[in-house]
């Protein structure tokens, strides 16, 4: 909602500051997006008087003035508009002086000049110049008493501050200037009014509305008026106005809605968006002429009926949708927009006037049906104040009279076929004091109801006061919106923030929360960096779950898996020339559930590596790239932070993580990616995260005897998994072997091709004694036979 | 002393004693093999001529002897200790250590995360338990029960992702299935799970039909709050968030609270802290207010506590909900959302302790 601060000022009868018209709006609710200063360019420009006007003495279209700006010489001044008249008052902008519009279009400075050989000190402006108004055909003359000097802004009501307020969905009150007057008036603790309208004290003579309560239709002077569709259309105020002279809107009409960003289009037009944008009411003139019958019912439309709006496109519309329609046809959208052959055109002489009260929810199902939203639209889906519509009715008149002339036909009527009134809600001081934890007396809670409009009717004993809601306050429905409102007005400023002993709650953490903290810290000491991804990606077969409404630049799918978006980004990293990439992200995948069950959600790690094992240092000429040894050291670490209970195993050129019951639950192995030629190997881990509870680590006692370490160089023909082999010693050694480490395997020398010679470091010790020569010999013997025996290995050089 | 031992054979040993001090490491080590050898040594061979000496000489010769090896021991040892110091000090002369450091591969959790726990590490020292969810709710859990009107515009397909699969049913009845537009439907789940007093936090990732450009991504993360319990009143919410306030922040920090409207609280409001850039003197960062919009909160609204089963006469609670991805841009200056979620090494290897290392001054 744009306000203007000089329309609020009216309200009000003081003068206010924009910064704290912000401060005070935000403080009861309505933040405050923007001020943006209007006609702030104007600071320079003068009231001037044109003394003297003579034609130049060389060109024919060219005055030359002689200007009074309130100094003790005169100016002379060149001018080529047609309407400039000696004892006339102009604005006068003097040289030096900067005016907001010039020839191109932006700020102009204006400098001392000759001009076909006389001298001019100065411009008499256009209200277009200085960016107020659209007449450019003269100068404007300025109605004004004020003496020759005087600042332009302090001779006129230019000034203001466009106020961009942002209303929450709640508060359709606040969709007008006087449901924020009426806010600021509670904060600064002033009355409010409704303004004059113009520069006449008179208001013209309107007369009383004519009710017509609970029946379907009535009649305004010639125009019949009727309610077909109650659910949609709940009231329906008309006036006829006849003998009007449809014309451009006087500056008191126009400036306020520049002022708040509206186009002046003409007084009619004009009149019908003030009232709106003062009173929150939307309002509709139709050409009375074009209206068959005369007539307005408002009526469902028939499905397929279809209407030319005022926008010039041709809509289709369907039976939910209240229009208004005349004897024969459709001529508006109920509360969204009207129709284009019955618009007030500039030969306009007899207007139909509407202001009616449209469901919400039909409106906006409306709207969204049609894509179709306007300031109509979006206040009568908040909520217009259903006991309103007669002020604005009059207000409207008012106007019109003012500004257009012509009389009013008969009474405005007010059909009203299901009369209610705003809604009564019991409001229990207990209950406030439980929400908000402050011992409010009576007399403050009334206060803080009575600012906000209400009426407190009763003051039973028991503590519960009965009030009534006022009805531009369609959101007070139940009883804690009236406790929302005490603490609004209270302030919650004054509310305090010590903090009060409370009650630990019920729940432990989620499990899944230290397994993830767990996979955080364990990934980072690897070295690698957590990544959060968008899941979205391209199908991926037929268990991806599809979005019904994608994103034109992500996927259409939910992920089922991380590997493929952490390859998108380490090539991502290749295209900005890194090439270390060590990514790790713990998020949730998504997969078709059974028919009619929601889809399943899996917690994953993933991880990808590519690029130098270490930084590269100065000592060293070059860095190995991380290989399968380091995928597969990652994948062990992955999977014991992830996964404790499964096991990997070699696949063909990758891994498998299973559990016990044979079910896979993670991959590691080399992925395919758009490499770059000095990209390294990419490699990628991604395992099932389960959050069962794991066994804590039991410490084993340190030794207190030596070990003694043997080394036995085997060779191993290729097909024999050096696995097998390790099994195989630590089954024959018996209780004295404490571990087998690889240390060396080598090729070629004197060996078979298709052989390697592997050496494996077998780690003898007692518990309890120093081992001599005789027991590890003794095991060393029984382990190559059973290795000679199942393997068919033997020691090299053996 | 003299320079002279009294015994012309040992005289003719004291200009190589004298010259010790002059010797290179190789030459010392070879003097002194030569003069105190235990085998060969030219001293050591002196007095092993005692015995043949005459008895009456034996004193007086011993005595110059061991004079003459204690002297060019002594002179062994200060020439070495000479050699050492020059060694040590060429070697330091050489090492420049102002070279760079070697280094492993440090990484570092996302920028989000560590807000995100750190969040979480000031509310639990608050009592609060931190509770999950399913990403995937259905309409009831994301809007409905959180007392959402059925033709609320944020159920738009231009708001929120729906699935394309059909409406699922559950204990709630058949609900369309959609990517939860924020973790309020943890609350619901909370309540029907356990029994008051509850006082849990709720991250997690949350979903929007938005477009991905420098200041909205479709999907980010969400921190929840929400307490519930006898006599749990508007002073707690305010007292409890202006606690956080001021451990995250700053104990200094301003915070001021707003009337705002969220349907599943009632009253609303939104928490302010002072601009952590302009410290409230106004910036573009905080559009000149001087105030950053951090979290949203308010009451549990009474049809939202009955629609987690909890009786809204007896108990009352509050909610919160705040953005750690914004908080983590203003926190680090972030000028692109999509940086936090595109993997690029560059901006998330700044966050480790690697590069966050000012190095060592020269």
């Amino acid at each position: 909602m744009n306000a203007s601060r000089r329309w609020l000022e009216r309200f009000l009868r003081r003068s206010l500051d924009a910064q704290d018209i912000s401060a005070r709006l935000a403080a009861q609710g309505a933040a405050v997006d923007v001020i943006e200063p209007l006609n702030a360019g104007l600071g320079e420009i003068r009231v001037a008087l044109v003394e003297e006007v003579r034609q130049h003495p060389n060109a024919d279209r060219l005055r030359v003035c002689t200007v009074n700006d309130g100094g003790a010489e005169r100016r002379q001044v060149v001018c080529g508009a047609a309407n400039v008249t000696a004892g006339r008052k102009y604005p006068f902008a003097p040289v030096g002086a900067t005016v907001p519009v010039g020839k191109g279009g932006g700020p102009m400075r204006i400098e001392k000049a000759k001009l076909r050989g006389e001298l001019s000190e100065g411009m008499l402006c256009s209200a277009r110049e200085l960016g107020v108004g659209v007449d450019a055909d003269g100068l404007w003359e300025l109605d004004t008493d004020a003496a020759p000097g005087t600042l332009l802004l302090e001779a006129l009501p230019l000034d203001d501050d466009r106020i961009i307020v942002d209303v929450t969905p709640n508060r359709p009150d606040l969709l007008g200037h006087k449901g924020i007057a009426r806010e600021l008036a509670a904060s600064l603790n002033v009355p409010y009014r409704l303004p004059q309208l113009g520069p006449t004290a008179l208001a013209p003579d309107v007369p009383p509305v004519q009710r017509a309560a609970s029946v379907r239709e009535t009649v305004a002077g010639p125009l019949r008026v009727a309610i077909d569709d109650p659910e949609g259309c709940a009231r329906f105020h008309a006036a006829v106005v006849r003998g009007v002279k449809v014309g451009p809107s006087p500056a008191w009409l126009r400036q306020p809605l520049e002022a708040v960003g509206v186009r002046s289009i003409n007084n009619i037009v004009d009149a019908t968006n003030y009232v709106m944008l003062e009173l929150g009411q939307p309002m509709h003139a139709y050409d009375l002429a074009t209206l068959k019958g005369p007539a307005l019912v408002a009526r469902r439309a028939r499905p397929g009926e279809k209407l030319v709006t005022l926008d010039g496109v041709e809509r289709t519309l369907d039976g939910e949708t209240t229009v208004i329609a005349d004897a024969a046809r459709v001529v508006g959208i109920g509360g969204i927009m009207g129709g284009h052959d019955t618009e007030v055109r500039d030969g306009t002489t007899d207007l139909a006037l509407e202001a009616a009260w449209f469901e919400p929810s039909r409106i906006r199902r409306a709207r969204r049906a049609l894509g179709l939203s306007t300031e109509a639209s979006y206040r009568f889906e908040r909520g217009v104040d259903r006991w309103n519509a007669a002020e604005a009715m009059r207000r409207c008149l008012e106007i019109i009279l003012l500004t257009a002339g012509g009389t009013i036909e008969a009474s405005p009527v007010d059909l009203h076929p299901v009369v209610a009134n705003p809604p009564r809600i019991f409001l229990r001081l207990a209950r406030v004091k439980q929400v908000l934890g402050l011992e409010l007396g009576l007399h403050e809670v009334e206060r803080c109801l009575v600012a906000i409009g209400a009426t407190v009717v009763a003051k039973p004993d028991d503590g519960r006061l009965a009030v009534d809601v006022p009805g531009w306050r369609p959101d007070l429905t139940t009883e804690i919106d009236l406790v929302e409102e005490v603490a609004r007005m209270h302030g919650y400023d004054r509310v305090p923030t010590e903090l009060r002993p409370f009650r630990v709650g019920s729940l432990p953490d989620a499990p899944a929360v230290s397994v993830k903290g767990r996979i955080r810290s364990g990934m980072v000491a690897e070295g690698l960096s957590e990544v959060v991804s968008l899941p979205f990606t391209a199908a991926d077969g037929e268990a991806s779950v599809a979005l019904l409404n994608p994103l034109a630049d992500t996927g259409a799918s939910l992920r089922r898996r991380l590997l493929p978006t952490l390859a998108r980004h380490a090539e991502r990293n290749w295209n900005n020339h890194v090439r270390d990439v060590r990514l790790f992200e713990v998020g949730t995948v998504f997969e078709r559930g059974a028919p009619g069950k929601r889809p399943v959600e899996q917690l994953r790690l993933g991880l990808v590596v590519t690029g130098s094992r270490e930084p590269g240092h100065w000592t060293a000429d070059a860095v190995a790239d991380v290989d399968i040894w380091d995928l597969k050291g990652l994948a062990e670490v992955a999977g014991a932070l992830a996964h404790p209970g499964a096991t990997w195993h070699v696949e063909g050129d990758h891994f498998m993580a299973r559990v016990k019951d044979g079910r896979t639950v993670g991959w590691a192995g080399r992925l395919t990616a758009d490499t770059p030629p000095w990209g390294g190997a990419l490699f990628g881990v991604e395992i099932d995260v389960t959050d069962g509870a794991r066994a804590a680590v039991r410490v084993e006692a340190l030794p207190t005897t030596p070990a003694v370490e043997r080394d036995l160089s085997l060779v191993v023909p290729d097909g024999v998994a050096s696995a097998a082999v390790v099994q195989v010693i630590q089954q024959a050694a018996g209780d004295l072997l404490e571990a087998v480490r690889i240390t060396a395997e080598f090729r070629g020398a004197a060996l078979r091709e298709d052989r390697r010679s592997v050496t494996y470091r077998l780690t003898y010790r007692a518990p309890d004694r120093t081992l001599r020569d005789a027991d590890v010999d003794a095991s060393e013997a029984k382990v190559l036979s059973a290795l000679e025996r199942e393997l068919k290995l033997s020691r090299r050089g053996a | 002393m003299a320079d002279t031992t009294g015994y012309p054979e040992l005289d003719s040993l004291l200009p190589r004693v004298a010259a010790l001090a002059g010797l290179d490491q190789a030459s010392l080590e070879r003097e002194e093999i030569a003069l105190v050898g235990r085998k060969a040594g030219e001293i050591t061979a002196a007095l092993k001529t005692l015995a043949t000496r005459a008895p009456e000489d034996r004193r007086a010769f011993g005595a110059a002897v061991n004079a003459l090896k204690v002297r060019a021991e002594a002179a062994i040892a200060a020439r070495r200790a000479e050699l050492d110091q020059a060694r040590a000090d060429a070697e330091r002369r050489a090492i420049d250590l102002t070279m760079p450091p070697r280094r492993r591969w440090t990484g570092a959790v996302h920028p989000v995360s560590a807000v995100i726990d750190e969040i979480s590490g000031i509310f639990r020292g608050l009592g609060f338990a931190i509770a999950l969810g399913p990403e995937v709710e259905t309409d009831w859990y994301n809007f409905l029960a959180l007392n959402f009107p059925a033709d609320h515009p944020a159920m738009d397909l231009h708001d929120t992702l729906y699935l394309d699969v059909p409406p699922t049913v559950d204990e709630q009845g058949a609900g369309r299935l959609l990517l939860r537009t924020h973790t309020s439907p943890v609350q619901i789940r909370v309540m029907h799970a356990s029994e008051p007093p509850i006082r849990v936090i709720m991250p997690g990732m949350v979903y929007r039909s938005d477009a991905f450009d420098p200041s909205h991504a479709p999907a980010f993360e969400q921190i929840e709050g929400l307490a519930i319990d006898e006599g749990v009143s508007f002073v707690d919410l305010k007292a409890t968030l202006t606690h956080f306030a001021r451990r995250f922040f700053s104990p200094s920090t301003a915070v001021r609270f707003r009337p705002s409207f969220f349907p599943f609280t009632e009253p609303s409001a939104e928490m302010d802290v002072e601009c952590q850039l302009c410290h409230g003197s106004g910036c573009g960062a905080c559009k000149g207010t001087g105030w950053m919009e951090i979290l949203g909160c308010g009451m549990v609204h009474p049809r939202v506590l009955e629609q987690g089963g909890i009786d809204p006469e007896r108990y009352t609670g509050f909610a919160f909900g705040m953005g750690p991805a914004r908080i983590t841009m203003l926190r680090h200056g972030v000028p692109d959302i999509r940086l936090l979620y595109e993997g690029d090494m560059r901006f998330l290897s700044q966050f480790t302790a690697g590069n966050m290392s000012r190095g060592i001054a020269p």
